[in-house]
This record gives structure tokens, sequence and C-alpha cells, in this order.
């Protein structure tokens, strides 16, 4: 595989060919906020916040292969705010009740709006109706914490590769829809992983909670993106 | 029941092979039989496909003219585009569901009547219209209503309601429709005479690296609006490795006030047809796919047809336009109603039997496109045009319009205007050279390129229609003096809202936030703050969004704002610094009503 040379925010970086600029930002030391992305899977590019500038448009940098040459903007106030803008778009369209959440210290939308140091949403809050499905055996799935990342969707698969989890309806009505049927059929495996992926708490394993104090969570001490 | 479902499933799953592939054609025809797929439905389609129950689902939800819930044996699907608004469709819908009795978006409790609003269906030029079961009926006004409404308690064939027929091949035998096709100005490029077969025999008696470069010398762009030049896109996908290579035409013209391509289908599918095969050639394809938005069902069986006569021709089929070993054939997918299919990467997801989504690029879909293999995706017009300049040449083309934008553009006029309907004028045209064209000369402003476009007012009318000014895929809507400019942005912003597909956050909640932000000035809660935030949230969701549609869908704010601020400003709290937009008098009264308190209020603020 051959290397390139880019640069993000001035800065000389390398990449493989073929790596996106999300990817090899990361390898390079530089912390670009992704919410849907997860590694290993096929990028999706649903959340948006991961968006950079390149020669003068906008793209989702998890997406988009560094190319040789590029120049990619990334932190500046006029992007970041705009990230901070996805992040609060998200917490309004949906129905966020952090200090009752099992996924709180460990969930990726809060430690975003910690990290943007969202105080109250610029936008008015949407307070849709979302339906809770505790169908299947040993998950439940609160769509009022969902934020469309498609990790669900992506990652949970059944041996002969049919979708568990599948986007349903369009628009401000789109959800993600759970195969009851195959859901029953899900290992304890499959059930930790679908609630490990899932960066808020949409997907909760049932009879299990709280089993790892607030306060000594992921990112309790230290803010989303200090890894890198 | 249970029984019925398996034999119409287990018959339509047959009929098409369980291929995967044409998940939407299944679902089409369970539902005409069973008037919906409903779980039951959904769940068997999917055992007897081997996919996931979420999988089929996901398609049903997707499109408009899908639905879980019975739709009634006749369903009305009445036009709610602004055009539509401005001739009546109040007093339209009215009419519907007092003598239908039931409200839109549900059925009457007999099962007989369903009522639906749906987004512009092509027929701008002749609103107030709806599709009945896929059935066109054009300029509706109450009297109309009542005798369709009481068709259809009689029990009556939808067909057998049409009574007058419009004009050219809106009269054949197998199209039998009211609609009218309205071409006031023929162009040199479109409407001009055509003999079938001589664009085809032209093309292969040149190398496809020839057609190309003709196209190349043409500097002919996309006609759907987004103007990749056309030369350049075919290029690509000739180049491109793959076992096989696909060309599409986008009919699926939903960018509302556009129904210039309804037009073209009508009256020039040979045109249409010969361009998809020269483009077959140009890039090594054997077959082509004419991607049919689902209200131009009515013109399905006539394009079959035109279809069949080009293959008795030898225009399609085995050495096609008599090359050699150039075999090109075309199929015809039907869409199910969703704007978004319009955009084609969307649109190769939807023809592939799944949800209208636009696909992550790179790659492309000249790289790779339809069923994995590198496909050209164009639009009708833009294959008529190809074919085109075949015959007469790239310089002759390239001699009309102006640098940038070469050759001519059908425009789909409609709104207020005493003689809407189709026009061919050469790229450059002004806006108001357009509006004397079309008698409209009072209008207060001209929507150019649908709500997706510009909104532009008299200072602006000697602009000219054109890629690198006030680019348009066709659609031209005038607005009237006596217009309420903030409801037609209103009925834009709804129509965004409705149609976008979900998958993007900024495109998702962003329009949601803008429409509810809209209704806070319209309902006079906005102040100058207020107005400064709608201009930021439209730069975000425009910069962040994912696919053209977030990328253009805060158009109808944001020029309006640049073009008409005038208006807004005479709706906000002058002085105020900020509205909560609470009203606590109404809110008491809520909540004592839920309650069943008797509200102690003092009224006298």
């Amino acid at each position: 595989m051959s290397e390139l040379q880019f640069t993000i925010d001035g800065k000389d970086c390398k990449a493989k060919s073929g790596q996106t600029i999300v990817e090899a930002a990361r390898e390079n030391g530089i912390y670009i906020p992704t919410l849907c992305n997860f590694q290993g899977m096929k990028p999706a590019g649903t959340c948006r916040i991961c968006t950079v500038k390149v020669a003068g448009r906008y793209q989702a940098a998890c997406t988009t292969p560094a190319a040789p040459g590029m120049i990619v903007e990334s932190n500046t106030p006029e992007i970041e705010d705009m990230r901070k803008a996805i992040v609060e778009m998200l917490f309004v369209e949906g129905n966020h009740m952090c200090p009752t959440c099992e996924k709180s210290g460990n969930c990726e939308l809060q430690a975003l709006g910690y990290r943007y140091t969202m105080l109250a949403p610029r936008f008015p809050y949407l307070w849709p109706v979302r339906e809770v499905d505790a169908h299947a055996p040993k998950i439940y799935l609160d769509r009022n914490r969902c934020v469309q990342c498609l990790r669900c969707v992506r990652g949970i698969v059944t041996g002969d590769g049919k979708h568990v989890f599948a986007l349903s309806q369009r628009g401000n009505k789109v959800g993600i829809d759970i195969d009851a049927q195959l859901a029953a059929g899900l290992s304890e495996d499959q059930a930790k992983k679908a609630m490990d992926q899932c960066p808020v708490g949409a997907i909760l394993r049932k009879e299990i909670g709280f089993a790892v104090p607030i306060g000594r969570r992921k990112y309790d001490g230290k803010p989303i993106g200090s890894e890198v | 029941m249970g029984t019925n479902i398996t034999a119409v499933v287990t018959g339509v799953v047959d009929a098409y092979k369980k291929d995967r592939s044409r998940l939407l054609d299944i679902v089409r025809d369970v539902q005409a039989q069973l008037g919906c797929v409903n779980d039951e439905a959904a769940a068997q389609i999917a055992a007897s496909m081997n996919v996931s129950r979420v999988d089929v689902d996901g398609v049903v939800t997707f499109y408009h003219f899908f639905s879980k819930t019975p739709v009634g044996k006749y369903s009305v699907y009445l036009n709610n585009s602004v055009t539509a608004q401005m001739n009546g469709r109040a007093a339209v819908a009215k009419s519907f569901t007092d003598l239908a009795g039931c409200q839109f978006g549900q059925t009457t409790a007999d099962g007989l009547i369903g009522l639906f609003d749906t987004s512009c269906i092509g027929m701008n030029d002749q609103e107030p219209a709806a599709l009945i079961n896929g059935v066109v009926f054009t300029r509706l006004n109450a009297d109309k209503v009542k005798s369709i409404v009481g068709d259809m308690k009689a029990g009556k064939k939808v067909e057998d309601m049409v009574r007058d027929h419009g004009d050219g091949a809106n009269q054949s035998a197998l199209v039998k429709s009211m609609v009218n096709n309205n071409i006031q100005r023929k162009g040199p490029v479109i409407f001009a005479p055509f003999e079938s077969g001589k664009a085809l025999k032209a093309a292969v008696a040149k190398s496809p690296d020839d057609v190309i470069e003709e196209l190349k010398v043409s500097n002919i762009r996309g006609r759907g609006g987004a103007g990749f030049p056309t030369g350049m896109k075919w290029e690509f996908c000739r180049k491109a490795q793959g076992a096989k290579h696909y060309v599409v035409c986008n009919a699926d013209e939903g960018e509302p006030g556009t129904f210039k391509d309804r037009v073209i289908l009508t009256e020039a599918p040979a045109l249409l047809f010969e361009g998809m095969a020269i483009g077959g050639y140009a890039v090594g394809a054997s077959e082509g796919v004419l991607y049919l938005r689902a209200e131009y069902m009515y013109l399905r069986k006539y394009l079959e047809d035109v279809l069949d006569g080009l293959r008795k021709k030898s225009v399609l089929g085995a050495n096609a336009g008599g090359k050699s070993g150039f075999n090109f054939d075309i199929k015809i997918q039907m869409g199910a109603g969703a704007y978004i299919c319009g955009e084609e990467s969307a649109l190769i997801e939807s023809a592939e039997g799944k949800r209208g989504e636009p696909r992550n690029r790179p790659p492309f879909p000249v790289q790779n496109g339809y069923m994995g293999y590198p496909t050209t995706v164009n639009n009708v017009e833009t294959y008529c045009a190809a074919a085109r300049i075949v015959l007469e040449g790239g310089k002759w083309f390239k001699s009309m319009g102006t640098a940038q934008s070469a050759g001519t553009k059908l425009v789909s006029v409609s709104g207020d205007c005493r003689k809407p309907g189709v026009y061919e004028i050469e790229f450059g045209t002004t806006v108001q050279t357009l509006l004397e064209l079309v008698d409209g000369r009072t209008a207060r402003a001209v929507q150019v390129g649908g709500p997706s476009g510009t909104c532009v007012g008299k200072k602006d009318f000697g602009r000219r229609i054109c890629y690198d000014d006030l680019a348009t895929g066709g659609s031209i809507i005038i607005i009237g003096p006596n217009r309420d400019l903030l409801e037609v942005v209103h009925n834009f912003m709804e129509f965004f809202v409705e149609e976008s597909c979900g998958w993007c956050a900024p495109c998702r909640a962003g329009n949601q936030l803008l429409l509810h932000k809209l209704e806070k000035i319209m309902h006079g809660h906005g102040t100058e703050g207020d107005l400064k935030e709608l201009e930021s949230w439209c730069k975000i969701v425009k910069s962040m969004s994912r696919c053209g549609l977030g990328q253009t869908s805060p158009n109808p704010i944001a020029t309006t704002l640049q073009n008409f601020r005038e208006v807004y400003e005479a709706k906000i709290r002058k002085g105020a610094d900020y509205d909560t937009e609470f009203d606590l008098l109404a809110s008491v009264q809520e909540s004592c009503r839920v309650a069943g308190r008797i509200p102690n209020i003092h009224e006298e603020h």
C-alpha cells in the first residue's frame, strides 16, 4: 500500500492509499469528532459531525479518502460551531434525559455535548413521540435516544446475513425498526455487542444495568477525543 | 385473509423469481391486490425472499405510494404543490372530504375511498390535479369532484371516469389521459422533427470515442439541473472497469413545478430511447433502464409499446441501429413516490429494489453504479439532446446558448401567468424575456429551479437562465402580486421535511427546525434575532448535509431572506430582542382542558 502526504489545518500528515481522512487524522494524532463512525464498519456518513472543508467544499471526513496534496480544514471556528450545531440538533430532535439513562458517562453524544460545552441548545426541542420496543428477550430499543447512526443496522446481522435492525419510514419520521423474530435469536454476545456499539442509550441489555457506577465511566474523567 | 395473503404473496414473488432487486415491483403488485402491505404481508414477502422483515418494511414505509394500512378501493392522491394551492386546491380538498366522508390521510370506514396529500405530480400547468389509482385528473373543481366521488360510490372503473382527453399522444389508445402537453414553444433540439433510427445510425457509424468527443465539443451539461458535463460523464463511465456497463435514464422529475420530462415522454419517447441507445453505444452498455416516477405510471403501457416498435425496427435489440455486435435494449423500472430518487445514487438504490437513500461517494455511479457496474445516469432531456447533437453536430449545439451553458433548455412554466406550459428557450434567456413569453408580466417573484432553486424579485428579472446565473432543471413558478410569499416558502419547506430521506442529521432535523422557525415568524412571534438565526441555520444545513437535497433545501428561506427581506421584517416584532413563543394563556387553557378543570384566569392582559 502506497503512502501519501496531505495536510490537516496546516499540519503535515501521512496516509495509506484508500484511508479515509478520519482514519488518517487519528493515526497522525489529530482528533476529528465522529459519532456514527465505528472502526471496522463501512462508514455511513449519517451524523456529519466529522465534516471538514476540502478545496472550499464541505465533506464528511469519514467517507472521504485522503488524497495526495489534499488540504483539509478541520479545527476552524466556523466548522467547530457547525459541529456543535449538529450535536444540538441531535439533542433536540430526540428525547435525551441523561440523568436517568443507563448509558450516561459512556454515551458518545453526551460526551460530545460536554466537549462542545453545550449548555442549552440553540434550537427549540421538538419533543417527538417515539416508541420503546421491548419485545426482544435480551435487549430493548429506546428510540427516544436514537441518533440514527446505523451502527446496529451495519453491525448486527444474523449468520445468514439478515439485518436484525433496519431503518423504517423517512424524513422526520425515520427510525430504527427491530425484527422481532430475528432479535429473539440473538446470542448473549450479539446482545452485548449491540449495546456496546450503540453510541447512545438506544439499545440496552435487559436485566443488566449500572454494573459500572456513574463517575467511573468512560467519559466521566476525560473528554471524548482525548485518547487521540 | 391469511390464506389470501399467502396466495397473493407467493404468486407475486414467484412472478419476479424472488429477485431482491425487484422488491419495489413486488410490493407494488402485492399492494394492488391486497390494498396495502400490512405486517403479515411484509413478513410473508420477507420469508419467501429470504430477507429480514424489517428490510421489506423499510421499503414499504419509505415510498409515498406504498402503505401498511389500506389505501381504499379508490385512492385519491391530491397534489399539494404551491401551484395547486394557487389554483383553488383548498376548495377541491374540501369537496373531497365533504363528499367522501373522510379526512386527508384517512380511508372511509367502508374502505371505498382513501384521501391523501401528495407532492408535485408533474401537472403544475393544469392544477389542481390528482392521481386516482394512478389515473390523472386535472383542472379539478368542486363540480368535477362531485362527479368523481359519485362515480366512485357507483363503483365505476377509474379509467371510465376520464371523459375528455388531452392533446397529442395523450389521446392515443394506450394513454387516453386528460393530461395536456401545453407545448407553448418548440425549439430546434427537443421538439423539432425527428426521423426515428437516424441518430443511432449516425452514432454507430462513428467510434464510441468519437461520439463522446462530439458531446464534448457541444459543451452539453446535464439537463437535470446539476449541470455536470455529459461528455465527461460518458467518458468516465466508458473508461471505468466492469464486466458490463449500464445506461440509466432519470425520469423521476420530482422538483415541484417541473413537468417537461412528462411532455418529452409523451411526445418524443423515440428520441429519448434513441439517445439512451447512443449512450449505451458510447459507454459500452448493452442494457438501459428507464427509471420512471410512479406519478407517470399512466404512460407505462404506451412507453412499452414504443420500445416494442423500436425493437421491430432494430433500433433496439440485437445489432441495434444496424451495428453488428452492438446489442442494446431498455427496460422500465417504476418508482414509488420519493423526491429523493431524483438524486442519481438514490435512484440507483431504488432501481435495485431498496430504500431510495443516496450513496456516499466516492465511488461515483460511473465507477460503481447500478448493480455495482459502471453506470451513467442522465436526465430525459439530456439523452434527447445527445441524440440531436449526434445528428446536427456539437458545433451546431454550441452555437446556441451561452459560453458556459450551451444549447436550449426546456422549462416548465406554471403559476400566475396566462400561458403556462413547456417552452424550449435558449440558455441565457432573461427572466424578463421569459415572463413576456408566458404572459406573466405582473409577477412579483419568480421561483427559478423549483423550491431547491432561487426565488427572485423584480430587481433580478434581468438575470439570465443558465448554469452560471439562475440554474434550473426546468421548473419555473410565477408568483403574482397578491400571493403571500411566506405561504409559498412554507409550502416548500413542508415539502422538504416530507421528502428528506432522513439519513443524515442536518437535513432530517435541520429542515424541521427551519420550518419551525419560519412558522414562529409567520405567527408573529419573530424578532430580528430570529431572522439572523434563520440565516445562520440555513448555512449549517446547506454545508453539513450529505446530498443535494439538504444542500439546497434551505434555499426557499435563504433566497427570500435575501431578495424579499421586507416580507419577513413586516412580520417580526420590532424592537423586541427575544420572544419565547410561549403563550401562557393558551397553555393554561390547554392544561385545564386536559385535566378537566375550570381555568381561573383574569383576562385583562
